[in-house]
C-alpha cells in the first residue's frame, strides 16, 4: 500500500502490475503529467514514440495480435484521441485487445469547448468493448484493472480510458492495485453445455463431407493443438479465414486452403457439397459466405463460437456450441469416432490442380512480362523458411500474400481484416516486430496504404527494429482498380497513384532501401534484405495491371468463383 | 412481419450507459417508439422498457448484442401481448370550459382520469391507460382545444410470476462464487 501518490504515477504503477512493458504513445498538453510520471520509469517500461497517434495505435494492434496480450497506446486529447478512433474501430472488428489511455482537459472546463477538448467516450463509444471517464483520480486502479480484464476475456477488444488532467494530478491518499477478476454484469464465457457437444459429435460422425472453418477464435483460444488433434482423429479437411491464417500449418496434410472472396478454389466451390460445416472461431462475415441465402445449403451446421450475439447473426446454425474453442474442441475430440475422408480430400486436391493451372502458376512462377506480387511473395517465403510474420496493409497485396505465403506457426499473420485500414502495415510491423524481437518480420505494402503512415518509418530507424519492408509498387490503387476494371467498364476513376521515390523517402528517414525491377535481381535483392542486420525497405516495382485471382464477386454465390476474367467456373 | 416489440433491460446505473444502448439501435435503423428508463425494485440496477416496431429476427438480434454491453446485465424481449403495461399523459385545458356546462366534467368522470390542478387560467388533467384511450381522450379534449399535451414512455411488467431479475442475480451470484 503507497500513500500520497500522484493519479499519473498510480496510473503507471497500475500498467506495471499488469504486466506490461511496452506503451506506445504521442504525448501532448492534456496527458503531460502521465508522461511526467512515465519519466521516472523508463528501465521498467518501454514507451515508443510515434510519429503519429494513428501509427501508434496500429503499433499496439500489431504487437497485441502477436502476443496475445492487451496492446497498451497513450494520446493526448482532443486530436490525439480522435486520431486514435481509427485504429479502434479496427481493433474493435478483429477483435484485439488495447487498452487507450487519452489524457482529457481538465474537469471543470468539460463541455466548454475548452482548447484541445472532444468528448472522446461519445465519439468511441460505438467502436469500443467499454469505455469510461476517470475524474477522481482515487477511480484509476480498480478502472484500469477492469479495462484490462474487459479487453483481454472473452472476446478480446478495445477498451478507452479518458483521463482529466486534474486527476492525473490529484494526490491519492492511498494507492492499492487489485487485479479484477470479475464483473457481475458481464460474462465473458459460458460453459460448454454438453448436450451440444453429443448433438455436434453425432452429426460429425455421422457426415460424408465435412469441412471444418478455421477462424481467428482458434489463435485467440490458444487451440492450435487442440484444433489439429481433432482434425487428424476425425481425417476432417479445414479451410482457414483471412484472420485464421497460420493457426493450421501451411504444409499440414488437411489444411484445404483460405476461404472467401479471394481464397483458393477448392474451399468456395466444395463448401456449397459439404452435408457439414464445423465453424470454429469464425463469424461468418460477408466475404466468406458470398450471397448468404446460397451458401452452403445442403450442410448442417455447427459452431463453435464465445460471443453469444454471433450464433445465427448471418448464417443459421444446427448446434451452436458456447465458450471456449480449446474446451469444446478437446470435448470433441474425446468424443468423436477416428475416422478418414480421402476421396472428400481428393476433390480439394483437384480444385488445387485446376487453380495451379488456370491461376497460381502464372502469379508465382511467371515466366515473361513484370515481376508479380505473387512471385515476390513466394520468393520472401522461400527465403525465410515459412519461419517469418507475415505483416499486410490493405488491398492486392495483402490477398496475394494472404494466399501465397507460408506458414510453420500460429500468430504469424498480422493483418487488417474486418475494417480494412490502409495504412496498417508499417505500423503494425512495428508492433509485431517489438512483441518478437526473435522472429523475422517482413511486411509486405502496397504504394497506396505505404504513404498513408510512412512517418512510422521513423519510429522503426529509431528503435533499430529490423522489419523487411517489402512494397509492391504498380502505381495504383490496385484493388479499387481491379473492380473499376471488372464492374465499371475500366474507368479508373482517381485510381492512378503519382508516386514519389519511395526509396530515397526510407533512405530520408535513415532505413537502408533498394529497387528491383527485374526478375533476374529479385532473388538476390531479397536475400540481400534479409541478410541486412536492421531494418530494409525493398521496393519491388510489379505488373502495372494485375488481377487478383480467383474471386467471388460481390453478391455472388460462393460457387460462382470466378478462376479468371474468362473464365467462369463449372459447377 | 413487423410488430410492437418491448425491450426490457436491467442494466448498473452508470453514466453514459443510454447512450451505449441507443446507438445500437440507430446504427441498425431501429426506431424507438417509446423509452422509459428509472430505478429498478433493485437499489443500484436502472431498467430500461424501449417499445420498437420490428421483425422477430431483428429484435433477436438486436437483443444479443444489447446483452453484450458489458454494464448490461439481461436483456429480455416480449410481445405485447405477453407483457402488462401502461402510459400516462397529462393533458392542460383553459378553465373557462368548466363554467356553464358540464361536459368537459363528463368527459373526465366517464374516461376514468382525473384533474390533478386547477388555476384561474388553466385545469391539467392526467389519464393512465393504453396509448388508444389516452388518445381517444385527447381527441375527446381537442374539442376544447389542448392547450399543451404530453405522453409519458411504456412502463410495463411480464404476465408470469417470476421477477426475471432476481432470478438472473441469484444465478450470477452463484456463479462468480463458484469462481472464486
Amino acid at each position: 500500500m503507497l500513500k500520497n501518490i500522484t493519479g499519473s504515477k498510480a496510473v503507471i504503477l497500475s500498467l506495471l502490475e499488469e504486466g506490461v512493458d511496452t506503451i506506445f504513445g504521442y504525448p501532448g498538453g492534456a496527458i503531460i503529467p502521465i508522461y511526467d510520471a512515465l519519466y521516472d520509469f523508463k528501465e521498467r517500461v518501454n514507451h515508443i514514440l510515434a510519429r503519429h497517434e494513428q501509427g501508434a495505435i496500429h503499433a499496439a494492434e500489431g504487437y497485441a495480435k502477436v502476443n496475445g496480450k492487451a496492446g497498451v497506446c497513450f494520446a493526448t486529447s482532443g486530436p490525439g484521441a480522435t486520431n486514435l478512433i481509427t485504429g479502434i474501430a479496427d481493433a474493435m472488428m478483429d477483435s484485439v485487445p488495447l487498452v487507450c489511455i487519452t489524457g482529457q482537459v481538465t474537469s471543470p472546463s468539460l463541455g466548454t469547448d475548452a482548447f484541445q477538448e472532444s468528448d472522446v467516450v461519445g465519439i468511441s463509444m460505438p467502436v469500443t468493448k467499454w469505455n469510461y471517464q476517470i475524474t477522481n483520480g482515487e477511480e484509476i486502479p480498480e478502472i484500469i484493472a477492469k479495462a484490462f480484464y474487459i479487453a483481454q476475456s472473452g472476446r478480446p477488444g478495445p477498451v478507452l480510458l479518458d483521463i482529466s488532467k486534474d486527476a492525473q494530478t490529484q494526490v491519492l491518499k492511498e494507492f492499492e492495485y487489485k487485479k479484477c477478476h470479475q464483473i457481475r454484469s458481464y460474462v465473458p464465457e459460458y460453459p460448454t453445455n454438453l448436450k451440444k457437444i453429443d448433438d455436434a459429435v453425432k452429426l460429425i460422425n455421422e457426415s460424408k463431407r465435412p469441412l471444418v472453418l478455421l477462424g481467428h477464435g482458434v489463435i485467440i483460444s490458444n487451440a492450435e493443438k487442440e484444433i489439429k488433434d481433432f482434425l487428424e482423429k476425425t481425417g476432417i479437411p479445414a479451410a482457414w479465414t483471412l484472420l485464421g491464417l497460420s493457426a493450421l500449418p501451411s504444409d499440414h496434410p488437411l489444411n484445404v486452403g483460405m476461404l472467401g472472396m479471394h481464397g483458393n478454389y477448392g474451399p468456395n466451390i466444395l463448401t456449397n457439397k459439404a452435408d457439414l460445416l464445423i465453424a470454429v472461431g469464425m463469424r461468418f462475415d460477408d466475404r466468406v459466405t458470398g450471397q448468404v441465402s446460397s451458401y452452403a445449403p445442403n450442410a448442417k451446421k455447427i459452431q463453435l463460437e464465445i460471443d453469444p450475439a454471433e450464433i445465427n447473426k448471418i448464417i443459421k446454425v444446427d448446434v451452436p456450441i458456447l465458450g471456449d474453442a480449446k474446451k469444446a474442441l478437446t470435448l470433441l475430440t474425446k468424443k468423436v469416432k477416428a475416422n478418414k475422408h480421402t476421396e472428400w480430400i481428393k476433390k480439394f486436391r483437384k480444385c488445387d490442380k485446376i487453380e495451379y493451372n488456370t491461376v497460381i502458376s502464372k502469379s508465382i512462377h511467371p515466366e515473361k512480362g513484370k515481376i508479380t506480387m505473387g512471385e515476390a511473395v513466394r520468393v520472401v517465403s522461400e527465403k525465410t523458411h515459412q519461419n517469418a510474420i507475415m505483416v499486410t496493409d490493405v488491398g492486392q497485396q495483402q490477398m496475394i500474400a494472404a494466399r501465397y505465403f507460408r506458414f510453420n506457426h500460429s500468430r504469424s499473420c498480422v493483418t487488417s481484416g474486418g475494417l480494412g485500414t490502409m495504412g496498417y502495415g508499417i505500423p503494425a510491423a512495428l508492433g509485431a516486430q517489438l512483441a518478437a524481437p526473435d522472429r523475422t518480420v517482413v511486411a509486405f505494402i502496397g504504394d497506396g496504404g505505404f504513404q498513408m503512415t510512412l512517418q512510422e518509418l521513423g519510429t522503426i530507424v529509431e528503435h533499430k527494429l529490423p522489419v523487411k519492408i517489402i512494397l509492391l509498387n504498380n502505381d495504383f490503387l490496385g484493388m479499387v482498380r481491379q473492380w473499376q476494371e471488372l464492374f465499371f467498364e475500366k474507368r479508373y476513376s482517381f485510381t492512378e497513384l503519382q508516386n514519389p521515390d519511395f526509396v530515397m523517402i526510407s533512405k530520408g528517414f535513415g532505413m537502408k532501401s533498394s529497387r528491383v525491377s527485374k526478375r533476374e535481381n529479385l532473388e538476390s535483392s531479397i536475400q540481400e534484405m534479409i541478410d541486412h542486420p536492421g531494418p530494409y525497405m525493398l521496393e519491388v516495382k510489379v505488373e502495372q495491371q494485375e488481377d487478383v485471382f480467383p474471386m467471388v464477386p460481390s453478391g455472388a454465390s460462393v460457387s460462382d468463383i470466378m478462376l479468371s476474367k474468362e473464365i467462369k467456373t463449372e459447377k | 412481419m413487423k410488430q410492437e416489440y418491448i425491450i426490457t433491460i436491467f442494466s448498473e446505473n452508470n453514466i453514459g450507459l443510454l447512450n451505449r444502448i441507443t446507438i445500437n439501435f440507430t446504427r441498425r435503423k431501429i426506431n424507438i417508439e417509446s423509452l422509459t428508463v428509472s430505478q429498478s425494485a433493485i437499489s443500484g440496477i436502472s431498467k430500461f422498457i424501449i417499445v420498437v416496431n420490428e421483425t422477430e429476427e431483428r429484435v433477436k438480434r438486436l437483443v444479443a448484442q444489447l446483452d453484450k454491453i458489458v454494464d448490461v446485465l439481461k436483456t429480455f424481449y416480449h410481445t405485447s401481448n405477453d407483457m402488462i403495461f401502461a402510459e400516462m399523459a397529462m393533458y392542460k385545458i383553459s378553465t373557462e370550459f368548466i363554467y356553464g356546462s358540464d361536459e368537459l366534467g363528463e368527459i373526465v368522470r366517464t374516461s376514468g382520469a382525473q384533474i390533478i390542478e386547477i388555476t384561474k387560467e388553466f385545469i391539467i388533467i392526467e389519464k393512465s391507460g393504453l396509448k388508444k384511450e389516452t388518445q381517444e381522450l385527447f381527441d375527446k379534449l381537442n374539442k376544447f382545444g389542448v392547450m399543451q399535451f404530453v405522453r409519458s414512455g411504456r412502463i410495463a411488467v411480464t404476465r408470469d410470476r417470476i421477477e426475471r431479475l432476481s432470478e438472473f442475480l441469484k444465478e450470477r451470484d452463484n456463479d462468480l462464487e463458484k469462481l472464486n
